[in-house]
């Protein structure tokens, strides 16, 4: 058996941050328009609802905008986007020895809850990230570099209702 | 080339940097709401600083014009409940939409999760979505940006969150130096 290489530590973040940055840019430059994740997954579940029942889709009115296009969300901007994004992590990670199959979590809680409270955490911010129009990809990153006035509300509203829950969940992380 | 071609390249470059700056790791994003590893603070406002100086000097040279980029619109009531409810998300699940894929592609089963979660929430809220279109549509602004709020120059603007980016990153190491 080969031994398990030493995983390298993380980048600078701000060496990362401006690498972040410059994709970003890249984006803004090469496409008109920036990064998003939340996007692909609400043009995923167009695709399912559409596919499951078509005339639910065309009138809900949040679904049917992502199926304009001739009704195939699976070749929308987006979705190639994000499956970069886990082609790019995962080759990142391969490279630095980074990949282990876990589950992440505090030292408190089990495996299960941990899944569990990913699985509502993940609820909650679909709920957020629609009422919002995009998450922290799509509002943070890209409408605030764009000095977006929503998507700076956006920011200190996330930041100030994470740090008004974390002391409540503490055993979960601590 | 393919805008889809190009798509997925930018989405590569994207997720190798988030990686790289260990935003895959759920308890490294939380440190930031327990004041214990402030990452995701830093890599986020250095992100959006360097490609906010990047698109204002690109677009006051005259290489692009600022106004051929899609800007999100502004709805300020929805935009600040989504925010809040997103927050308590994000500390719940210890991840982002962005960082939950890059957790779940370097073999995370909690990024899995968040990321199976974050689909059903949207697919949950997109169906009861209708409901509550009133809310959904209320107080919209637009295209709307600080610049236009403040009436102040945008290059002030730029440069103020500049300096408020270095303030706080100045205040970040002074944080993590302490403990």
């Amino acid at each position: 058996m080969i031994p398990a290489r030493a995983a390298r530590p993380y980048a600078n973040p701000y060496y990362a941050g401006i690498a972040l940055g410059l994709v970003l840019l890249a984006s803004f430059v090469l496409t008109g328009r920036g990064l998003g994740a939340s996007g692909a997954f609400a043009s995923t579940a167009s695709g399912v609802v559409h596919a499951v029942s078509p005339s639910t889709a065309a009138a809900n009115f949040y679904f049917s905008r992502y199926l304009a296009d001739g009704a195939r969300p699976w070749r929308d901007w987006l979705v190639f986007e994000l499956a970069g994004v886990m082609v790019g992590a995962w080759l990142s990670a391969r490279l630095a020895g980074r990949l282990r199959a876990t589950v992440e979590r505090g030292p408190r809680v089990t495996s299960l809850v941990r899944l569990v409270l990913a699985t509502a955490g993940g609820g909650a911010m679909g709920l957020g990230a629609v009422f919002a129009r995009g998450c922290t990809s799509g509002q943070a990153l890209t409408g605030g570099a764009l000095l977006s006035v929503g998507s700076w509300l956006f920011v200190l509203g996330a930041f100030a209702a994470g740090y008004t829950a974390a002391p409540f969940l503490r055993r979960a992380w601590q | 080339m393919s805008g889809l071609v190009l798509a997925t390249m930018i989405g590569v470059a994207f997720g190798w940097t988030l990686e790289r700056a260990g935003l895959g790791s759920a308890r490294k994003l939380v440190g930031q709401f327990y004041l214990r590893d402030l990452t995701v603070f830093k890599v986020m406002f250095s992100a959006i600083v360097t490609a906010m100086l990047g698109a204002f000097w690109l677009s006051r040279l005259g290489i692009i014009d600022l106004g051929q980029i899609y800007l999100p619109e502004t709805f300020i009531g929805p935009q600040l409940a989504g925010g809040l409810v997103f927050g308590i998300g994000f500390v719940v699940a210890g991840l982002c939409p962005g960082t939950s894929c890059v957790a779940a592609a370097t073999g995370r089963v909690d990024g899995v999760a968040t990321v199976f979660g974050m689909f059903m929430g949207v697919l949950a809220t997109g169906l009861f979505l209708p409901r509550f279109a009133a809310f959904y549509a209320s107080t919209p602004r637009g295209a709307f940006t600080l610049p236009e709020a403040f009436h102040l120059p945008y290059g002030t603007v730029v440069l103020l969150i500049a300096l408020v980016a270095l303030g706080g990153f100045t205040l970040a190491e002074r944080i993590e130096g302490r403990r």
